[in-house]
């Protein structure tokens, strides 16, 4: 936590973040990409240019969708809740759904979806277990208000908070594999707490997770 | 409009005949059959830089130069030419007038021929036979040869013409690298279908349509013709776009005087019948609405879209207008998830404009961004 202020966050608008890289390092030449929120595609873009990825995205912000379409990329204008029950099973190799989670109607769904087209899902999402959202909310007994909880909760598009501890109860609820995690601050930067579930949970403030079907 | 009732102009249009002929859909065989068409920029060597543009009802292969018959720019011509999203720089454009037309391809204007191909001395008229959508490609598809292009980078077209781009692709995956449908749908909606009667009703109820033979008699049924193309102009606008440009004004008056008053937008109407009768042929109209109304890409393939394009190799842009009622964002959005569900690289937009269907037609930079970026992209990925 450094003592820089900070550009707030907003969760349906996007570039090309740290986070972006991170998820972009997992996924390898050449493979299928589902993008979910893909924003103005900084991801399929960076995944067709540099590993030669068929990467396709959903956007639900008609402005952003339209720019990246404008950028020779294959965009769909959608969201999460209503279009992924279109596309043929093992349709991608991956699937990815970063910082949306939280902001989609019904996630347990949406993910039942990714893991169903896709064969490994690439799930990140804002940890409102973090130490600063206990901390907060004990203290000041309000909604918490931080960089990353930005948004009043009147009108905050993130409508479906969790913990990294609450998302892993559900991956192991519906029989996912967790391939890997990691815990990452605002800027998507790693976190030293690798080792402990428990930790990142108290220190991550975003969580990124590879996810695959249970054989 | 009796200073106007006159037959079209005599124009000699660009075509090629092929004398074999088609064989329609309704079984019958059309034989020759004249393609007319135009093209704009230059074939590369690799024939791989060759893009299709499908025209609307109304439209014409007179793309992006002046109309001959009525004298005025292309009806594309915003869009298409060099440096505009479909560059003429960088591609090689083409535009046919479709099968049943009335700008020199073979259609109820045309001499009729019989079996033997022989011409008989009269037009077809109301004889001429029923066309579909596929056949109207397939028409296309000849024409496309005949240039020695096998693949075509891109299919484009907005209305009919984005039926005309979905049956492309549907019947010619393999020749088609790229495919736009702007502004359309997979089917004629019932409404459409009821829009479009009108417009022949009026057509038949005019004394001068003489049961489709007015071409004997030197006469064309101006009044319902020009009333069709009236009811149909309605339908490519939106209300707003109406209040915007016309409101409740009164041509030449201040006020109501209640002594044959006629509002700004009546005055607008009769003006596009008027001038339409001067370019366009009753019978050609009968003919292509037709076409449209039985226009149902899942219904010939056991009534699942995405079936026309399972396994397809062609990529997809998908756009409709927020304001156009006639191809509603639905039929769009049906358009893209029966690609979905075929696994299509598919890009759907949808853009905001009050100006009704006709925005494929006119200035709206957020398309031609997207159409153009699309095409680009589509171009870099086969290296034109």
């Amino acid at each position: 936590m450094g003592m820089k202020p900070r550009e707030p966050i907003q969760y349906v608008a996007k570039n090309m973040r740290l986070d972006l890289r991170l998820i972009a390092e997992m996924i390898p030449d050449g493979a299928r990409v589902l993008d979910i929120g893909c924003g103005d595609g900084a991801l399929i873009g960076h995944l067709t240019q540099e590993k030669r990825a068929d990467a396709r995205g959903i956007e639900i912000d008609m402005q952003q969708a339209t720019q990246a379409v404008a950028a020779g990329l294959a965009v769909i204008h959608g969201d999460a809740d209503a279009d992924l029950a279109h596309y043929p099973d093992d349709a991608f190799d991956y699937v990815v759904l970063s910082r949306t989670l939280q902001a989609v109607e019904r996630p347990r769904e949406v993910l039942r979806q990714m893991l169903r087209i896709g064969t490994h899902a690439v799930v990140s999402f804002p940890n409102f277990g973090h130490w600063q959202m206990r901390w907060r909310l004990l203290w000041t007994g309000r909604m918490p208000d931080t960089d990353t909880w930005n948004r009043a909760w009147y009108e905050t598009p993130n409508i479906h908070p969790c913990t990294i501890l609450d998302f892993v109860a559900l991956c192991e609820q519906d029989g996912y594999r967790v391939d890997g995690w990691l815990a990452v601050d605002e800027h998507g930067l790693r976190a030293p707490w690798r080792e402990s579930l428990r930790l990142a949970n108290l220190f991550g403030e975003q969580a990124l997770f590879l996810l695959s079907r249970k054989p | 409009m009796s200073e106007a009732a006159t037959t079209l102009p005599d124009v000699d249009h660009q075509r090629v005949v092929f004398p074999e002929g088609l064989a329609l859909d309704s079984g019958v065989m059309l034989a020759p059959m004249a393609v007319a068409y135009r093209t704009y920029g230059t074939l590369n060597e690799a024939r791989s830089n060759a893009i299709l543009v499908c025209h609307a009802l109304t439209g014409d292969q007179y793309l992006a130069e002046t109309q001959p018959v009525t004298g005025k720019p292309g009806w594309w011509s915003t869009i298409v030419g060099p440096g505009k999203p479909i560059d003429t720089d960088r591609y090689f454009v083409i535009c046919a007038n479709v099968l049943g037309g009335c700008m020199g391809s073979t259609g109820p204007r045309e001499e009729m021929t019989d079996a033997e191909g022989r011409g008989l001395g009269r037009p077809w008229g109301t004889d001429f036979p029923t066309v579909t959508i596929a056949d109207m490609v397939r028409a296309q598809k000849k024409l496309v040869e005949h240039l020695g292009i096998e693949r075509l980078l891109a299919v484009i077209g907005g209305s009919m013409g984005g039926m005309q781009a979905l049956q492309w692709a549907a019947l010619y995956p393999r020749s088609v690298f790229a495919c736009a449908p702007i502004a359309t749908a997979a089917h004629h909606s019932a409404q459409n279908i009821a829009f479009h009667e009108v417009g022949r009703a009026a057509i038949h109820a005019d004394p001068d349509f003489c049961h489709g033979a007015y071409w004997r008699e030197g006469r064309i049924p101006a009044q319902g013709l020009s009333v069709a193309r009236m009811v149909a102009h309605i339908t490519y606008l939106s209300e707003s776009a109406l209040t915007r440009k016309f409101g409740r004004r009164l041509q030449g008056a201040k006020a109501l005087t209640f002594l044959e008053d006629v509002f700004a937008v009546e005055s607008y109407l009769r003006h596009q019948g008027s001038t339409f009768i001067r370019r366009f042929d009753a019978n050609s109209y009968l003919t292509i609405t037709r076409a449209m109304d039985y226009f149902d890409l899942a219904a010939d393939h056991g009534g699942d879209l995405s079936r026309a394009f399972h396994g397809t190799p062609t990529r997809f842009l998908v756009a409709s207008f927020s304001s156009d009622w006639l191809f509603p964002t639905a039929e769009s959005r049906a358009i893209t998830r029966a690609l979905t569900r075929a696994a299509a690289r598919v890009s759907f937009i949808e853009l905001e404009s009050d100006k009704g269907h006709d925005a494929f037609l006119l200035d709206e930079p957020e398309f031609h961004a997207a159409l153009g970026g699309f095409l680009s992209g589509s171009a870099d990925a086969v290296g034109v």
